[in-house]
Parts: C-alpha cells; structure tokens; sequence
C-alpha cells in the first residue's frame, strides 16, 4: 500500500488547497503521472505521483486545504497488503489522525473543509488570482454556466454574494515572507527533534578542479562559462553512487535510497528565506548541461516558477554557503532526505605534498548525515570518493 | 564605437544590478565597498551581473578580471579604461 501525501512543494509550502483530482478509486496510476492540482501560495501546481498501482481510496475531498504530509489517498501497489492507511475515512483525516505531518508544528494549520464541487473545476489564471488576492476561496465559486471556465466576472459575482454571507471569506493570508519562515522553523525543527545526524568534514586539495574550470572558461564566451559549483555538483552525484544509503529518503521507519540521483541546490531567495529545488537525475548529465539546468533552476527560484517535482523530490541536498565566504557548512537535513553536503569556501592554504609545505586551492567539505540510513564509515567513503573524483577534472566533463 | 562617460558607466552598471537585486536602493550603494555584499549578490547573480555589462559595453571580461568590478568605483574605472581600449 502506498500512501500518497500532500507533498512539500518548497520551503515556503505549509499547506495547499485541493483543487482538482485527475484520477478516482480504481484507476490505474503509473509513476510520473499528474494526478493532482494544488493550489499553493505560487499558483496552481500540477502534482505527480512516484508509484505504479491503483488507486485504493481518495481520502482528501476537492476543496479542502490540508496541510504538507497529509494522506491525500492511497494506492494498491503490486504485492502490497492493504493498510492501516486504507481504513481512514474522509471524517478521520484530520491531521491528527493521520502521520504527523510535516508542518502542521508549527500550530498555525487547520483543516478546511470547503464546500464540494460536483463538477470538476476549471479557473482562468487571472480568476485565481483575482480570488487569491480577494480572501475568496476559489472552490466557493461558481462559473455562470455549468461546466464553464471560471472567470474574474464571476470572482467578482461570488465577492458581492459574500456581502450577504454565502460565501465562506478567508482571512488575509500573512506575507510570505513571514509563512515561509514558519514553514522553514517547522521543518528544520522536525528534522533537529527526529533525524540523528552525524558530521564529517574534509578538506579536500581542489586546485585542480579550479584550474580545470578557469581554462575551460577562457575558451568560453562568458554567456557559457561554467560556475566553479557545477563540477563538484558532478562529482558529488558520481560519489553518491558508491554509497548509495546517502542518496534517498528516511520513510515510515526505514530506508530508501534512490537509484536515481536528484541534487537538491540549496537556493537563497531575495530578501531572505531559501527553497532546494532538485536538478533531476544529476549524475547522468554533463558539466555543460548541469550549468544549463542551474542557470534554469536559479532563474525559476527567483522568479517564482518551479514545478512540482523539482520542489518535492530532491533525494539529497547541496548547500554551497562557501560563496558567502563560510568555510565549513554543517547542514540540517530536509526531511525525509537522509543527507546534506555542503561546500566551504575555496581558498589557498598551506598544504602538505611529498614532504613539503606548499600552497594549494583547498576547500572544506562537509556531511551530514542521518545516522538510522548510513553510518559514519560510509559518510567517510563518500568523502574520500568525491576527493578522488575531484582529483580527475576531466573525468568530471 | 559608443564612448561612455563616468556617469552613464555608473548608470549602466546601477541598471544592471537593479534587473537583478530590484530590491536595492541604487543610492544606498557605496561606492568602495564590495557591491557583492552590499546588494548579497551570489556567483550566479554576478555572473548574470557580468552578461549584462558584457551585452551593454561590447567588451570581454575575463574571469580574471572579475576582482576589478568588486566595487561601484573600481568597476567604472574598469569600464572606462576597457572602453577606451577599444576605441
């Protein structure tokens, strides 16, 4: 039995309205495929599901605002049993009936059961904003015939109604800046109160992998100039392949590493506040496309477009707070992801080779890992993995 | 060739930054501190910083050059002299 859940669709997601189910009891779903339409404070986002199999019962109604983590409907897998999970009704799936969800910590989130639609509902973006921006819940509104799409007009119909109070107004929602600090204390406590980390640190000659990048860029016009970040972000995606308990997620009591590697980037955002969206299957791609993909990435993040995947799937993160100057980084995990990788800052030191003090380009790199899927031996291998990769510039094209 | 003076350097370069920290005062810019820390401009920013200036001005700006654009004064000189080169 699978359980589909709300997903966390960024640092800055608390909870998220459903708007639209694409599949009901009994539908054959296939991994990858879009079941879902959740509305979050960045618009409506298109949430695919990562299991094959059928779907068993849809827990959550369209309409209602749930938070991160709560069981939205279950699947019958191959050769899964039905669960406890099955058994939940429609009236039980409060959030405390439920697994604890990711955010609901902070205190802040209730259930809303809104009223139920009949009709699947179709929302012209601008109607949606108009709403959002009115405090009108938009599965209170009704098209002006059935089956039509949902325009401003009839936001603003729904907007006078509420005057003489059948429309269910929601409060004014507080800044996102504010949400998305409460949505980042809650996951971080989380990961603090259940995750026992572990952390290593190296530091690790890079003069090579420097000097690799500087030549590569000279023969490059700037538009296609490679950030130095980009091949340890390689190197760190062939390493998680030697141990690949660091690579995936702690779920329901146990591990499950990933075959595929998704690097989460750890991205600050303007004005504070930051999101780690996935550059999906890193370790298949080359420097230049890894660029092309971060350049892409970095642009979505400060612009506001991400997809739901990116947000939700990461199956390990890499902070690279160097930049700012730091020279070690010990990361919080992001739950239910099993490790954090962070990079110092590049900087020449004094360095021992074959008996004599020389000066190298040395960074210190850092794990932190969940101690119930790795132990501190296996965090140890991945580091002097990625040395040695990082030794071999060219094999990092 | 265009010949720019100090000040539409200054302009141009207060321009770009502002397309990408909208949220900095171009007036609260000193110009001999590090504009990298003034308006917390990452690699990636400054890279998109260095495009722009690249696109507006026509010149190259070799990776080993990024130390002379640090701040709002060392960055005009920079531009100024380059500019001049090309004439």
């Amino acid at each position: 039995m699978y359980e589909f859940r709300m997903p966390s669709l960024g640092a800055d997601m608390e909870a998220g309205t459903l708007v639209e189910w694409l599949i009901k009891a009994g539908d054959t779903v296939n991994r990858g495929q879009v079941v879902a339409v959740v509305e979050t404070q960045k618009g409506a986002v298109d949430v695919e599901i990562w299991e094959d199999g059928t779907v068993d019962k849809i827990v959550v109604e369209v309409g209602r605002k749930v938070p991160v983590g709560e069981l939205l409907a279950t699947l019958r897998t191959a050769g899964g049993e039905s669960s406890a999970a099955a058994e939940i009704t429609l009236e039980d799936a409060t959030p405390q009936s439920v697994k604890k969800p990711i955010l609901t910590d902070a205190g802040i989130l209730h259930s809303e059961p809104a009223p139920t639609l009949s009709v699947r509902q179709r929302v012209s973006p601008s109607a949606r904003k108009l709403a959002e921006e009115m405090g009108i819940d938009i599965t209170s509104v009704q098209p002006s015939e059935a089956g039509a799409v949902i325009s401003r007009a009839d936001v603003e119909r729904t907007a006078n109604a509420g005057a003489s109070g059948s429309v269910t107004a929601k409060p004014t929602p507080p800044d996102w800046h504010a949400q998305m600090r409460v949505a980042i204390a809650a996951a971080m406590s989380r990961s603090k109160r259940e995750i026992p980390h572990y952390y290593l640190s190296t530091d690790i000659d890079v003069t090579r992998v420097v000097n690799w990048i500087e030549s590569e860029n000279l023969k490059r016009s700037i538009s296609d100039r490679i950030l130095p970040v980009v091949p340890f972000m390689r190197a760190i995606s062939m390493a998680l392949h030697e141990v690949p308990e660091l690579n995936g997620f702690w779920v329901d009591g146990e591990s499950r590493p990933s075959s595929a590697v998704h690097l989460g980037m750890a991205i600050s955002m303007r004005g504070g506040g930051l999101v780690a969206p996935a550059i999906h299957d890193a370790d298949g791609k080359s420097i230049d496309q890894l660029m092309v993909d971060l350049r892409d990435l970095v642009t979505r993040v400060r612009s506001g477009r991400l997809r739901s995947s990116e947000m939700s799937d990461p199956t390990v993160t890499f902070t690279n707070l160097g930049e700012k100057g730091v020279e070690g980084v010990f990361g919080v995990i992001y739950p239910p992801q099993v490790a954090i990788i962070g990079l110092g800052k590049i900087s020449e030191r004094p360095w021992i080779e074959g008996g004599q003090v020389v000066v190298r380009k040395v960074a210190t790199i850092t794990l932190a890992a969940d101690h119930r899927a790795s132990d501190g031996h296996r965090g140890g291998l991945f580091l002097v993995a990625l040395d040695r990769l990082l030794q071999e510039p060219e094999g990092l094209r | 060739m265009n010949v720019y003076s100090r000040d539409q350097i200054r302009e141009i370069i207060l321009d770009a930054l502002g397309a990408i920290a909208p949220e900095v005062d171009p007036s609260k810019i000193l110009p001999d501190r590090p504009i990298r820390d003034q308006a917390d401009i990452d690699s990636f920013d400054f890279l998109n910083f260095i495009i722009r200036l690249h696109e507006t001005f026509r010149i190259d700006i070799p990776e080993k050059d990024y130390s002379e654009l640090l701040t709002l004064n060392s960055a005009i000189d920079y531009l100024a002299s380059r500019c001049a080169e090309n004439d």
